[in-house]
Order: C-alpha cells, then structure tokens, then sequence
C-alpha cells in the first residue's frame, strides 16, 4: 500500500552553507581531487574567482532527499543536470515531486521531479528519479 | 577540437575494492546520518546484507583508476577547463561494503556546440560486482570549455 501519487511532495533538506572544508573533506571522500575544487591558485589559473563545489557534492545532497524519504532499495533511476555552479557559502535546499506514477521494467514506481536550489532561487540541479513504490 | 576518432573508446577496465571505512567517510562528508551507511546491524535491519554505498557513490570509483580521470589523457583534456554537464544513474542492485567493483568506462559520443565553443564527451560506465552481477550503469556529460 502506497500513498504515494502525483504532487506528493517530498520533505525538503536544507543544507549548511557550502564552505572550504565541505569541499576539502568531499574531494577526499569521493576521490574527485580535481584541483578546481580545492586550490583556489589553481582555480583563478582557470579563470575562476574562486574554488567551486562539485557538481557530485550536490548530487549526492539529493540522493540524501530521496533516501530520506524511500529507502534506496527503492531507487531504480538516478538523474541530473548541472545547471549552475555552487559556490563557497551558498546554501543549497534539495526538493522533489512526485511527477508521474507509471509501471518502470513492469514495476509500479513514482517518477520524481527533483532539484537543487540556492537562496535566491538559482537551480544548481535539476532531474528525475525513478522509484519504485 | 577534440579527437572524434576516439568515440567508442573503451578503457582498461579495473576492480576497486569498496571499504566500509571509504563508505562511512563518503557518507560523512555528505552530511548522510542514517544508519544503514554506517552500522552492519543497523543495515542488516533495514533488510541489506550489509552496509550500503549511498547512490552517488558509484562514480568515486571511477577514481580508484590507475590514471586520475584516464579520459582527460585519452583526449588530452586542460582539467581547468572541464565542467560536469549531466549525470545518471540507473541501479539494478546494491553496492556494499567489502564488495568488489569491475568498473568498465568507454566514450559514448564527443560533439561541440556553439561553433566548437563547448565540446561535450559523453561517458558510459558499468559497475559490476565480485558475483558478476550489473548492480549500476552511469552515464557522464563532461563540457569542455574552449576560450
């Protein structure tokens, strides 16, 4: 039993400020030491102002909403763009919606629209996940 | 312009071996609380064999490759210059702690826009664990800035 259907509406997770050490400890977790995250010297060498986060960082922030409100067994599908970049000291609040209830690989699932989001409104990331319910 | 010639390049593939300890620190470093990324017991409850990866954790084994990012050799890529356009996942199992993971990668597609202003490089790859089973396939958009 399910009381899942279209406009249920996932619970948001609002997350601290992004800073150096979020960075820092994110690049060593993953295994993603690109410099551009890390090395504000490098950084500017490219044409940045600053370091910026990784895109994966906020990613994983919304595997976290999702896992929050079914268990990952569930998850069948996983998908976003990277529409903005996350810079040091934004403050990143990850959403969804149930867009759709249809049968995925002969299962019934829930497709979810999800996105993250700066305070002033700028989407970093937006996309689809398919779940099964 | 990058080198097309190279669209359906696979590369060696390799095995990493997924510690528990790599997946408590991944999971800490996302602000991940709940149990079953950190405790056996607490997994086993939820109805896993053991503690699991979250769902993003796949891709941080394409970096356990002997070359950090073997594609930004391949296509002799500047790393400064290199964005994460998309990523998906599509998941047919579980990824645990003390699995593991044959990670095959290959070029799916290259293709500019912008009048060769931004390229992009479509990668694919396909994560399979110690029993032979396909437990997620990733698919990557890196956009190569150019100027």
């Amino acid at each position: 039993m399910t009381d899942i259907s279209i406009g249920t509406q996932l619970p948001a997770l609002t997350l601290p400020a992004i800073n150096r050490t979020t960075l820092a400890l994110f690049a060593g977790a993953s295994g993603d030491h690109n410099p551009i995250h890390i090395d504000i010297d490098f950084a500017k060498r490219a044409g940045m102002d600053d370091v910026f986060a990784h895109g994966m960082l906020s990613m994983a922030y919304l595997g976290r909403l999702l896992t929050n409100w079914q268990p990952q067994s569930k998850l069948r599908k996983f998908e976003t763009k990277f529409t903005a970049i996350t810079q040091l000291r934004d403050v990143i609040t990850c959403s969804g919606e149930v867009i759709d209830v249809f049968e995925y690989n002969n299962e019934p699932c829930a497709k979810v629209a999800i996105q993250a989001a700066k305070d002033d409104g700028t989407k970093t990331l937006v996309g689809e996940a398919v779940v099964a319910i | 312009m990058l080198d097309k010639s190279k669209i359906g390049h696979q590369f060696e593939p390799f095995s990493a071996d997924v510690e528990k300890g790599r997946i408590k620190f991944f999971a800490q470093s996302i602000g991940e609380t709940n149990p079953v990324y950190f405790n056996e017991q607490a997994a086993q409850e939820a109805g896993y064999k053991t503690i699991i990866a979250p769902p993003t954790f796949p891709m941080s084994l394409d970096f356990e490759s002997p070359a950090f990012l073997p594609v930004v050799g391949l296509l002799q890529l500047d790393i400064g210059r290199i964005l994460h356009g998309s990523q998906t996942f599509n998941y047919y199992g579980q990824l645990y702690a003390g699995d593991s993971i044959k990670v095959t990668s290959k070029i799916k597609d290259i293709f500019d826009k912008k009048g060769g202003a931004l390229e992009f490089v479509i990668l694919e790859t396909d994560y399979v664990n110690q029993d032979d089973e396909l437990i997620c396939q990733a698919s990557q958009t890196l956009v190569y800035r150019n100027g």
